[in-house]
């Protein structure tokens, strides 16, 4: 098979000699962080950038007795739905490589699906582990915000993301999410609800009696063979005891919008911190100067770190959350992006009510072709519609392999009400 | 989402973003920033119909003692500088 372009980074960092991950190997996203060994976040900034820590889930991840086998490639900081923003070029998918793995988790996602892997850690801050996980065939969860914690994660919009496991089967990818979920005294907002979890347990195909419900609005606009594949799968599940009723959640329509508005807003933020003084690409060298002194004041030799450090999609987010976030538009976008994350948890809450998961297709469309989507953003930022509600909501989410449409993978999403990973992993493995 | 009555962004406001945001941009980024900026934002304009609804935060402090413990050394620290000088991180000037 052709050079997937998996990893960024290989390695070999061993773990403990036992533990529930022994002789287990796992791929570990480029933006969490791993003591001594390279973490790009698949950015030039970071080029050479090595970790004086171990974020938590590494830590943890060691101590179950994993070994780590590389730092696995991904879109440019987390932003990019194709894998294909990488300064280190982009990931190919396994199962067509004239197809995009989806991203930004594109390298975790593809390591896991080639058997370069057994196991693999993405991050998910609008649907960064699902969307690779439904476009490579393979299962992807999305935790609850607060079961992981975030600790050595390189921060894109704190308030959304959050780290998570993929895996070849439902089972294994909740066995991973026992190893690292739990709290954490280094990151304050994670929470007690994943400690001394079992969630592998619950991998037991058992649907007898739960309710399904599918949100109308999130299947409508969705690819006709996706949406076939993903009627099928529920009808398997209504085969197996599952009763099926429709929901309707207006508030999903502002989703993408109040989405982009918030994560963009953080991001411009969060990665203000770049600016090539205490890490990453220095002034001297992106302005291809003979020392400091030539680089300007330190406007000139941060802007010149930064133009030469982010690729485009980079920048166009740092620069649309600068806009979002400036005097005389906070109101008008942030504000009204607040507003629509609260409503958008309200319809959840209510749907939730009338049913135990929720369930759509986790991607609108088949994986798209290399270069499709990088024309225009927009492209992009719509085929995420149906994952990024349910971060703006903190909920869990599971994406796992529903069949197939033109030979391409297709996957469904089940959402579960907050700290319900018990019952989406449950469901998810009714499909397998 | 987008209905082509999109506010017009001019390059001259791409440009003061950039300025606050420190990224320099050729002339060639910012025309095409310009108008992608321009579909993006009337995507953005859509969120003014959304109804207000009450949120109820369920937000807690969560506290601990402040106590001192280990953390990087001043060489793990600077280890990823580029330009470092006594110790200390060397930057650009201020002015």
């Amino acid at each position: 098979m052709a050079d997937l372009n998996a990893y960024i980074t290989k390695a070999r960092i061993e773990g403990a000699d036992d533990g529930p991950l022994a002789g287990k190997t796992v791929a570990v996203k480029d933006n969490i962080s791993t003591e001594g060994v390279e973490t790009t976040c698949g950015s030039r900034m970071l080029e050479g950038y090595v970790p004086p820590y171990d974020a938590t889930v590494v830590e943890r991840l060691k101590a179950a007795g994993a070994t780590i086998n590389g730092k696995a490639n991904m879109d440019e900081f987390g932003m990019g739905t194709t894998t294909e923003t990488s300064h280190f070029g982009a990931t190919l998918n396994p199962v067509d490589t004239d197809r995009v793995p989806g991203g930004s988790s594109g390298g975790s996602a593809a390591a896991v699906a080639a058997g370069e892997a057994d196991l693999a850690l993405g991050s998910d801050t609008g649907g960064s582990v699902r969307a690779p996980a439904a476009f490579c065939g393979v299962v992807g969860i999305k935790p609850t915000y607060g079961l992981v914690s975030r600790y050595g994660l390189v921060a894109y919009a704190n308030s959304l993301e959050q780290i998570g496991p993929i895996a070849p089967t439902v089972e294994e990818a909740a066995g991973l999410l026992d190893v690292i979920s739990g709290s954490d005294d280094r990151d304050a907002t994670t929470v007690e609800q994943g400690d001394g979890s079992n969630y592998a347990a619950a991998a037991d195909s058992d649907v007898e009696g739960m309710t399904i419900g599918v949100p109308v609005e999130l299947v409508e606009g969705a690819d006709e063979g996706v949406v076939e594949t993903f009627w099928d799968a529920i009808d398997e599940l209504e085969a197996q005891g599952a009763e099926y009723v429709e929901v309707s959640m207006p508030s999903v329509e502002k989703a993408v919008a109040a989405y982009y508005v918030i994560a963009m807003s953080e991001a411009s933020s969060n990665l203000a911190r770049f600016d090539g003084t205490r890490y990453g690409l220095n002034a001297v060298e992106a302005g291809d100067f003979d020392d400091l002194s030539e680089a300007g004041n330190w406007n000139e030799a941060f802007a010149t770190t930064r133009e030469e450090g982010f690729g485009p999609e980079v920048k166009r987010r740092i620069l649309l959350g600068t806009f979002a976030l400036s005097a005389g538009y906070h109101d008008r976008y942030y504000g009204k992006a607040q507003d629509a994350r609260a409503w958008i948890k309200q319809d959840f809450d209510e749907s939730l009510e009338e049913a135990d998961v929720l369930a759509s297709p986790t991607m609108p469309v088949p994986p798209f072709g290399r270069g499709e989507g990088l024309e225009d953003p927009r492209t992009m930022y719509l085929a995420d519609a149906n994952t990024v509600p349910v971060n703006l909501a903190d909920l869990p989410a599971i994406s796992v392999p529903a069949g197939e449409a033109d030979g391409l993978p297709v996957g469904m999403q089940l959402i579960g009400p907050k700290y319900g990973e018990e019952t989406i992993i449950r469901a998810a493995s009714a499909l397998e | 989402m987008s209905d082509g009555n999109e506010p017009a962004v001019t390059g001259e406001e791409v440009r003061r973003v950039a300025d606050l945001a420190r990224v320099d941009l050729s002339d060639e980024a910012v025309e095409q920033f310009a108008e992608q900026f321009e579909a993006v934002l009337a995507d953005f304009e859509t969120l003014d119909e959304v109804p207000e609804v009450e949120g109820e935060p369920d937000l807690v402090n969560v506290m601990r003692s402040d106590e001192i413990e280990e953390g990087l050394t001043q060489e793990e620290a600077l280890s990823n500088a580029t330009e470092t000088e006594d110790g200390y991180f060397k930057g650009p000037r201020v002015s």
